[in-house]
């Protein structure tokens, strides 16, 4: 009898895709209509607006640190499409902007989270959404046992949790693996392998040649796709969602894409990333991908492009300007929300801080 | 203070080829806040590394490099993500001397900036401090000069026990006191008399400090001499010296970032009570941020207690018992 050995395996293996680099769609059919394609190019759209505009303000002291989603728009937004906001649940990191405005955060929160105001935390009661994460990889083992609450419960809602090729090497994302392919958990594991972790290069958190592979240690099924092609990420989230919401179990999305920007607003790449890398991934963008093919297909062009960038641009300039004239929290702020019964001793000092600070 | 922070381990990891750097991003970008810039350059990729992104390992791997026989030296990138570490910490760095009965020494330094005030985004800037020192077994440190952060760093490295350091986020770039070139060590367990005093005592450290120096200066203008004692380490704890200043001062007032209860703060009062209950004019004061968690940074100005605070708390502090 032979020993069972599991060898790596390094054959190459190529991402799911479905557009060629200059947008061309394969032979099969799409997997979105013309409709979904423009209004995900919308959010896609929306992100670079957002961006642009979060990262000038923070060079003028009037944004917080926050990380741009820039090079990775078809990936968050590909991922986010496939979701039913009504009952499928987003357990977010911090860098899917698009996916928490489609799915009905409002993007003034978004901002005044960033600006530093405690009130940006606030979700309206009907998103389905945890707050972002900043600790990476926290929000994975609570996106399983909210998957797994919603299947005891009978319920056919699913939850994605996004998180990094960084994020991935933490404890409580192997643990949330393990966890959720036992209890067949309606949860989609979605790795955003950007390429970096700050500046720890992809190469730094596993010997593993995909991270996609790493599922079938725990018994779940993982996927790799193309993250800078959007039918392709929404394709297989799709049939991700599926699977999950008839009883199917987790899966993990690994989706290949790249930080064409900083990690933050407070990170300088150029003392790490290598310039012909990033030029090779500028040439991939995910956003001119996706106009490309809708030119291929007859339905974009100029006219219709500078009207999306506008109104765009008009949102984002609403949105930001609401955040701009949202008030500075008190210091009640810092009191408020902590319990839902606050012991006395914290109240007291909540008065006491109201007196200090010119009352509440 | 950072300059000082990497000449120390520069000139440590010359003199001794045992001394290696883990963490995250140490290594090309020389850390987030450059504390380990260049050292990659000079000493290579063995010894200075870039680790995956796991607070947990990063800190159990380097107990089994110091077991191997070498002298880890860990950056962890913001205390806040201590917690993920924390299993190795609390329960592991901090007893295996103990466990092994003496057989394994632990000399190993985790480096950590803490507190807030630099605007840094959510769950960055807790000062965790209290969780470390109600840890038997574990030094902890916490440097509020660059003076003071290369020779602790120095005596830190040269420990046969384990050590958290502690680096003031907000010093980091603020602090610009002189530092000598060569080597030298600031012993543990020994506090600074920041500035001398006779009213009132008040302790702080790290970041507070600083802090706790204008408020003086201004009590001062008010008629109010105030002691500042930078403790620099609080386990092992200079208790001796906090006493010899309270005796002469008899009153007593404790700066600290963390929230109020279970803080470093009650540990001192406890003790200062202990040590000195009728030399003491009056009740010992606190001076914290409030029993909740660390908020986003656009209102951690009201959060961290500041110098008009401070001013405010001892002033009344010393007219009540004067
Ligand atoms: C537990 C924890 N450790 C360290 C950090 C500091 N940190 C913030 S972002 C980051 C890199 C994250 O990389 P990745 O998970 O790949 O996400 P990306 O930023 O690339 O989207 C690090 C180390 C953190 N936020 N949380
Ligand atoms: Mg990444």
């Amino acid at each position: 009898m032979s020993v069972s050995r599991f060898l790596p395996d390094f054959a190459p293996i190529s991402p799911f895709s479905r557009l060629s680099e200059s947008g061309i769609l394969d032979s099969g059919a799409s997997p979105m209509s013309d409709e979904a394609v423009i209004e995900a190019l919308r959010y896609m759209m929306l992100t670079r607006v957002f961006d642009d505009k979060a990262t000038s303000m923070q060079r003028q002291g009037r944004f917080g640190t926050f990380s741009s989603v820039r090079g990775q728009e078809a990936s968050v937004v590909g991922a986010a499409t496939a979701l039913d906001p009504t009952k499928d649940w987003i357990v977010p990191q911090y860098r899917e902007f698009p996916a928490l405005i489609r799915h009905g955060y409002p993007i003034e929160n978004f901002a005044l989270y960033f600006m530093g105001n405690p009130k940006g935390g606030t979700i309206p009661p009907e998103v389905n959404m945890l707050p972002m994460q900043i600790s990476l990889a926290a929000q994975i083992p609570q996106a399983t046992g909210l998957a797994w609450g919603l299947k005891m419960q009978g319920g056919d809602g699913v939850v994605i949790t996004f998180f990094g090729d960084g994020a991935s090497s933490e404890g409580d994302f192997h643990e949330s693996l393990n966890l959720a392919g036992i209890m067949k958990a309606p949860v989609i594991f979605f790795l955003q392998n950007n390429g970096w972790a700050i500046s720890t290069p992809r190469e730094n958190q596993t010997a593993a040649r995909s991270f996609a592979e790493r599922a079938l240690g725990y018994g779940v099924e993982g996927v790799i796709v193309d993250g800078n092609d959007l039918l392709a990420v929404h394709e297989v989230t799709t049939q991700a969602v599926a699977k999950a919401r008839a009883g199917g179990g987790p899966t993990l999305i690994e989706s290949v894409t790249y930080r064409t920007g900083a990690h933050n607003t407070a990170d300088d790449p150029t003392r790490y990333v290598d310039q012909q890398e990033l030029e090779k991934w500028q040439q991939k963008d995910p956003v001119e991908r996706i106009k490309n093919y809708l030119r291929s297909r007859g339905i974009w062009n100029e006219t219709l492009e500078q009207e999306m960038l506008d109104s765009c641009a008009a949102q984002i300039d609403t949105a930001m300007e609401i955040a701009r004239n949202t008030p500075l929290a008190t210091s009640n702020a810092i009191f408020d929300h902590v319990y839902a019964e606050p012991p006395q001793r914290m109240l007291d000092q909540k008065s006491d801080w109201a007196h200090r600070n010119g009352g509440a | 203070m950072i300059e000082a922070i990497r000449e120390c381990l520069g000139q440590e990891m010359e003199a001794d080829k045992r001394v290696v750097v883990i963490g995250e991003d140490v290594g090309v970008l020389g850390g987030v806040f450059r504390a380990t810039d260049g050292l990659q350059a000079r000493f290579g990729k063995e010894r200075v590394v870039d680790m995956p992104l796991a607070e947990g390992v990063i800190v159990g791997s380097g107990i089994g490099l110091a077991m191997s026989g070498l002298r880890p030296v860990i950056e962890l990138q913001f205390l806040g993500f201590g917690h993920q570490a924390f299993h190795q910490i609390g329960q592991q760095v901090a007893r295996l001397r103990y466990r092994s009965q003496g057989r394994h020494s632990l000399p190993l330094v985790i480096r950590s900036p803490f507190g807030g005030g630099v605007r840094t985004p959510e769950l960055h800037s807790d000062a965790f401090e209290a969780f470390y020192t109600h840890t038997p077994g574990l030094k902890v440190v916490a440097p509020a000069t660059a003076y003071d952060a290369k020779g602790l760093l120095a005596a830190a490295m040269e420990s046969d026990d384990p050590v958290l350091y502690l680096e003031p986020l907000k010093g980091y770039r603020l602090t610009k006191d002189e530092v000598p070139d060569e080597r030298y060590t600031v012993p543990l367990g020994k506090l600074r008399v920041a500035r001398a005093g006779t009213d009132v005592t008040l302790i702080a450290w790290s970041a507070a400090v600083n802090v706790a120096e204008r408020a003086a200066e201004e009590l001062f203008e008010q008629g109010i001499s105030v002691e500042v004692l930078d403790l620099r380490s609080l386990n092992p704890l200079d208790i001796e010296g906090i006493t010899e200043s309270v005796v002469k001062t008899g009153r007593v007032a404790i700066l600290h970032e963390a929230p109020l209860t279970g803080g470093f703060g009650s540990e001192l009062i406890a003790t200062i009570q202990q040590e000195c209950f009728y030399n003491l004019e009056a009740p010992i004061i606190r001076i914290t941020a409030p029993d909740t968690p660390y908020p986003l940074g656009g209102v951690e100005d009201l959060y961290i207690p500041d110098v008009d605070r401070v001013v405010a708390e001892v002033a009344a502090l010393v007219k009540a018992s004067a």
